[in-house]
């Protein structure tokens, strides 16, 4: 899902490949590049599920306003991916509902 | 409490385009934007823009956004970056995030430039995962080179639409129509030209009656709409289609106006309500100027003006510059102006915002 | 706006001749001349100011639709990559008994090659059939717009407006 060579853009400059964690499975992405388009680059695009419903919501707006792409990211819930740089290591994971109760740390 | 002569809320083409004049006049000018990059929804923008040459027409908008930087910095401007601006209160004092710690920062002058959201139309499986604006189509290929999805249905004609169309054609992506409940394309002919001439359908008088997949989109059924915009049974069209793409419209982001009680009015072709403001981009409240699609849905070129008028207005205001200077240079830009706001796609605008500018007499 | 584009999303045939963009047969059949395809009030200039043979006027007034002077025009492909809409190609009827030659402007990826085989497309993305690809062209100035030249059947000179590639 990546673009290897874009008509006006020429090659995207990314990040270097790190290895980061996708509900405890192992994926490599770019870093310095917002959380949610690693993942989308892998074609994951369920976030989390809502609170009363169970319903599956994924990125609407890409720019940090909507909150729609939340998840649970180093144990910290409501986290918006899509603005939310990825770094080595970082343990991303579904949010369910309001996401976990107590924070670590 | 920090406190300087210009605070612009906003680097998008009109915060910084305003930073630009008001700067190249001496006034010493901040720029907070929330984002960790500058430059607004400029640097998604890598069609050649229309105009003529002192618009930059035939110019790539991220090229244009690369310049505007460049200007800021070289005129000292700072841009302050990851920089939320909480509220605006009385006498030009805002709270800003800086750094995870809430400051206080006051401006002589406040311009507002803070853009616009995207809207959103309500269908059956509207929340399905897939079902994504068209902004944040752009924002994947165009910044981040990700493809939002493979298969993709477009909804919404006007510019946005048939120019994000065109752009996910240009990443690879297959565009299998676009459609929009109104019976005409809402953008340039030249735009949906473009696209048509590459095998996409435009469906008008249509809309999506129901997003179908199970977790995700894996489908969209769209259905013709009569005159009074009733769904007309038995015309259904189903596409199979990963993502659905929505361009509906934008609307100004217009909280710190009106929270700090700025006068707004309504203007349905502006984009909903938008603050009333003079010919100087001045609202109803003396310090606070505003600029960009916060003060009516236009287009980049049309932003960058307003910028540039609301910064030279403050340098004026601020005693930087002289009458008859001001007024030569105003004149020039309004005039440029003028360019853009015309046609059958420019004169709403145009008359909307003499409306607005009557306004703030009354 | 024309009622067929703004119906369909692309210009017909009768809307095309009504516009003041394009050159006469007799001007075709005498070699390369531009055809803009540019009927509505929108403001844009580049055009006019890319014509250094003063071939098309738009005025002080940047929404009045580009007129051809096809005496005028060179066909020397300046204003093709620098139109916005894109909507200016060259055609050149003179390219030999039975063929013609489109130059358009072409911003996807990857570019055709010389000589490769591709299939011409209309205005609406209808598949016409085969042609040649006679040159790409592809300069810092046409900030990554390149301009692809087809040769196809005569009688498709003022159809083929785009193609795809076969791979």
């Amino acid at each position: 899902m990546r673009i290897e060579e874009h008509p006006i853009l020429g090659t995207f400059e990314k990040g270097k490949t790190v290895k980061f964690t996708f509900d405890g499975k192992t994926m490599e992405g770019c870093e310095g590049e917002p959380i949610a388009m690693a993942l989308r680059a892998r074609g994951v695009i369920i976030h989390r599920y809502t609170t009363r419903r169970n319903e599956p919501r994924g990125v609407f707006c890409a720019i940090g306003r909507c909150t729609d792409c939340i998840m649970v990211v180093d144990g910290v819930p409501n986290v918006r991916t899509c603005v939310t740089p990825l770094r080595e290591g970082v343990d991303v994971r579904t949010q369910m509902g309001k996401g976990p109760e107590r924070m670590q740390g | 409490m920090q406190r300087r002569e210009v605070v612009v809320i906003g680097a998008g083409p009109a915060g910084l385009s305003a930073a630009i004049e008001a700067a190249g006049n001496g006034v010493d000018v901040v720029v907070f934007d929330e984002n960790d990059r500058p430059g607004g929804q400029l640097f998604k923008q890598i069609h050649k823009f229309f105009g003529s040459k002192e618009h930059r027409a035939m110019e790539r908008g991220f090229n244009i956004g690369k310049d505007l930087l460049e200007e800021a910095k070289s005129l000292g401007v700072s841009v302050v970056l990851n920089a939320v601006v909480l509220g605006i209160y009385e006498n030009g004092v805002m709270n800003v995030v800086l750094n995870d710690r809430i400051e206080e920062v006051k401006g002589e002058r406040i311009l507002v430039a803070t853009g616009a959201s995207e809207n959103m139309v309500p269908f059956p499986g509207w929340t399905l995962p897939g079902v994504i604006g068209a902004g944040a189509a752009q924002t994947m290929t165009n910044i981040h080179g990700v493809r939002p999805g493979s298969r993709l249905l477009m909804v919404g004609s006007g510019n946005v639409g048939v120019v994000v169309s065109y752009q996910m054609v240009q990443a690879g992506c297959e565009v299998v129509a676009v459609i929009d409940a109104a019976p005409k394309v809402g953008g340039y002919g030249v735009h949906a030209a473009k696209i048509a001439r590459q095998g996409i359908p435009f469906f008008l008088s249509h809309t999506v009656k129901e997003a179908h997949g199970a977790g995700r989109v894996e489908g969209a059924t769209i259905i013709q709409v009569d005159d009074k915009w009733k769904p007309v049974p038995g015309t259904e069209k189903h596409f199979e289609v990963d993502t659905i793409c929505v361009a509906v419209g934008l609307t100004p982001m217009t909280k710190l106006l009106g929270m700090s009680g700025c006068k707004m009015t309504y203007i349905p072709v502006l984009g909903g309500a938008v603050p009333v403001h003079d010919r100087d981009q001045r609202t109803s409240i003396p310090t606070t100027y505003v600029a960009g699609d916060v003060s009516g849905i236009e287009e980049a070129s049309t932003a960058i003006l307003e910028g540039r008028i609301a910064g030279l207005a403050i340098a004026r205001s601020l005693g930087y510059l002289e009458d008859g200077a001001f007024l030569s240079r105003r004149e020039e830009l309004l005039n440029s102006m003028a360019g853009l706001r015309d046609g059958p796609h420019g004169i709403a605008r145009r008359e909307a915002k003499e409306l607005i500018n009557a306004a703030v007499q009354g | 706006m024309a009622d067929h584009l703004s119906k369909k999303g692309y210009i017909s045939d009768e809307e095309l001749k009504l516009g003041s963009g394009v050159p006469s047969e007799q001007r075709r059949r005498r070699g390369p001349v531009a055809v803009i395809e540019c009927i509505e009030a929108i403001p844009c200039n580049p055009c006019e100011s890319s014509c250094k043979a003063r071939a098309i006027f738009v005025g002080a007034d940047i929404t009045h639709p580009p007129e051809l002077f096809e005496d005028k025009c060179i066909g020397c492909l300046s204003c093709v990559p620098i139109c916005p809409g894109q909507a200016i190609f060259v055609v050149d009827e003179s390219y030999s008994d039975q063929r013609a030659s489109v130059t358009m402007p072409y911003e996807f990826s990857p570019l055709p090659e010389k000589n490769e085989v591709v299939t011409a497309l209309d205005r609406s993305g209808q598949v016409l059939g085969d042609a040649t690809v006679k040159a790409v062209r592809k300069t810092k100035k046409m900030d990554r717009t390149a301009l692809v030249t087809i040769e196809a059947p005569r009688e498709w000179s003022m159809k083929a407006r785009a193609f795809r590639l076969k791979r």
